[in-house]
């Protein structure tokens, strides 16, 4: 009996460590959904780069990857700006039959940056090898007289904890910068924003920055527990959307509850099923999604506030 | 003040005003009055630059602004209070009103004018940590009003205020207006209820197809045969 609920409650802890990280991945594209009313589908690879930046900050000058969390970010930040800038933005103005052409456009940006990273770096897998990789802690340490034994890995928990408070400065920066505001007026109605002189395009612009921001940091966390190759930007990109459907499109909140629940759904199914089938559980979560929570977590947030 | 000089405006190759002319001078409550599709609710957003005339000329103290971005409006002392309040209905209604003096020296002012705001609707600072969305009616275009005031602006356009509100709440706007107006501000406003319109406003032009065809005093209007037979019912 013991055993099976120290299975269970093992399961629950990795799934949740995982969706913190996860979390983070589905703000970023839940914010540039919000303002753009696209789904950047090049979120995933963003974050490969991003990985990338912090492997050769390693590789060359030994910095560690959640020291990088400091340089690569901003860097993404303005990368993601600059794409927004001179690829979306001119796209934004191009009258086509395709009414979702810049999502399109995303595609195309994804697949270079996948294949550059392939040109360059070769497709091989890499990893950082951190002094911390291994380093384990035991409840038991903790709690002598547990009754279960649970063990946390060090750079997992360490990310998880990192996650959360970016995620809380990005709360704040939201909830209480004019500049946050302005970002959500945008995103809730573009037209009444314009009117209370929010610049709209730079809008559009920062929004960009700060989604690569948040996936490049997402990527720095995950580097020292995760390997890296070029292809891993596509498979994040699914995991994003994913995330971005089952929180319901556009809600921050929603993304953090989605991720979370992805996380703990993909590990459960790794322990239960098997290994190899956490993919396969991803995307049984996005159809169920699809099918019985078209709103998404926030749909039900939403019902519960209004008291439908 | 503010001055609109023959402007043309298309949606694409539809042209949904032609040459439209009128002033609006210090002090007054100036309201556009017209039937559905007119194109009163385009000259507002002409005016506040959502939209580009395609000729003619929108100024402010001699000032064009058919020129400016949009979002450089508000600095000059315009604010637009849109059809339907487009109020940000995912946000509180604090944090409406900071929306509401995002630039300029409204900014600096935002604590002052907020309590202003507050005391001219009370039951907004009752709610001020509501969910704007969560709102009647009533009390959502009173946030639109405050959100407008907000940017401490010369002039004040209103968009159908009243539109699906009671009749009691119908009076209750009109009043406000009224005592905007009385606090130093302009008004432009465009309405479909005539009746109350016209009765608060020192003078009114009459929108027909995107072309001004009367122009006048709101009392004279009030007894003019042709604004009496296609506006008022009588």
């Amino acid at each position: 009996m013991w055993v099976q609920a120290e299975v269970f409650l093992q399961t629950l802890v990795s799934g949740l460590l995982l969706g913190g990280l996860y979390a983070l991945i589905g703000i970023g594209m839940t914010l540039i959904l919000g303002v753009m009313k696209i789904i950047n589908l090049t979120h995933g690879q963003l974050m490969m780069v991003a990985m990338y930046l912090a492997f050769w900050l390693f590789t060359l000058f030994g910095i560690d990857p959640y020291l990088s969390l400091l340089i690569v970010p901003p860097l993404m930040f303005a990368f993601g700006m600059g794409i927004q800038k001179f690829l979306v933005n001119p796209v934004l103005r191009v009258e086509s039959i395709l009414p979702h052409n810049q999502v399109i456009l995303t595609v195309g940006i994804g697949m270079v940056l996948q294949n550059l990273a392939t040109l360059f770096f070769t497709s091989d897998y890499r990893s950082i090898p951190v002094g911390y990789a291994s380093t384990v802690w035991y409840l038991t340490d903790l709690w002598r007289d547990s009754p279960v034994e649970l063990s946390f890995s060090l750079p997992w928990v360490v990310s998880f904890m990192l996650a959360v408070v970016i995620t809380l400065m990005l709360w704040f920066f939201l909830a209480k910068t004019d500049t946050g505001k302005s970002i959500r007026a945008t995103a809730q109605d573009r037209d009444a924003a314009m009117l209370m002189g929010v610049h709209v395009g730079w809008m559009r612009v920062i929004t960009f920055g700060l989604g690569s921001a948040l996936v490049a940091a997402a990527g720095c966390l995950f580097i020292p527990i995760y390997y890296l190759f070029p292809a891993l930007g596509s498979q994040f990109t699914l995991i994003a959307f994913v995330i971005t459907i089952l929180g319901g499109l556009g809600s921050t909140i929603g993304a953090i509850l989605g991720g979370l629940l992805l996380g703990v759904f993909e590990s459960m199914t790794a322990t239960y099923v098997g290994m190899g089938w956490a993919p396969a559980g991803r995307f049984v979560v996005f159809v169920a999604a699809l099918v019985f929570l078209p709103g998404g977590v926030a749909s039900l947030l939403k019902r519960r506030k209004l008291g439908k | 003040m503010l001055e609109i000089k023959n402007i043309n405006v298309f949606y694409g190759d539809l042209q949904v005003l032609w040459d439209v002319s009128f002033q609006v001078e210090p002090g007054e409550i100036v309201a556009l009055i017209g039937a559905n599709g007119a194109g009163k609710s385009t000259t507002l957003r002409t005016i506040s630059g959502l939209l580009r005339p395609k000729s003619g000329e929108v100024t402010l103290d001699g000032q064009p602004l058919h020129s400016l971005e949009p979002y450089d409006l508000i600095t000059l002392g315009i604010a637009h209070v849109p059809e339907a309040r487009r109020l940000f209905v995912e946000m509180t209604v604090e944090e409406n009103l900071d929306m509401g003096s995002l630039r300029g020296p409204a900014k600096l002012k935002r604590k002052e004018t907020k309590e202003m705001v507050f005391s001219l609707f009370p039951r907004l600072s009752e709610r001020r940590r509501q969910q704007s969305g969560t709102l009647s009616g009533g009390e959502q275009q009173m946030l639109a009003i405050g959100r407008g005031l907000m940017g401490l602006p010369k002039v004040i356009m209103f968009d159908e205020p009243s539109l699906g509100l009671a009749p009691i709440l119908v009076g209750e706007i009109f009043e406000i207006i009224k005592r905007i107006r009385e606090e130093g501000k302009t008004v432009l406003i465009v309405e479909q209820n005539v009746r109350q319109t016209l009765a608060i406003a020192d003078r009114a032009y009459v929108l027909e197809t995107g072309k001004v065809t009367m122009a006048g005093k709101g009392r004279d209007m009030l007894n003019d045969e042709h604004v009496k037979a296609a506006y008022l019912g009588v």
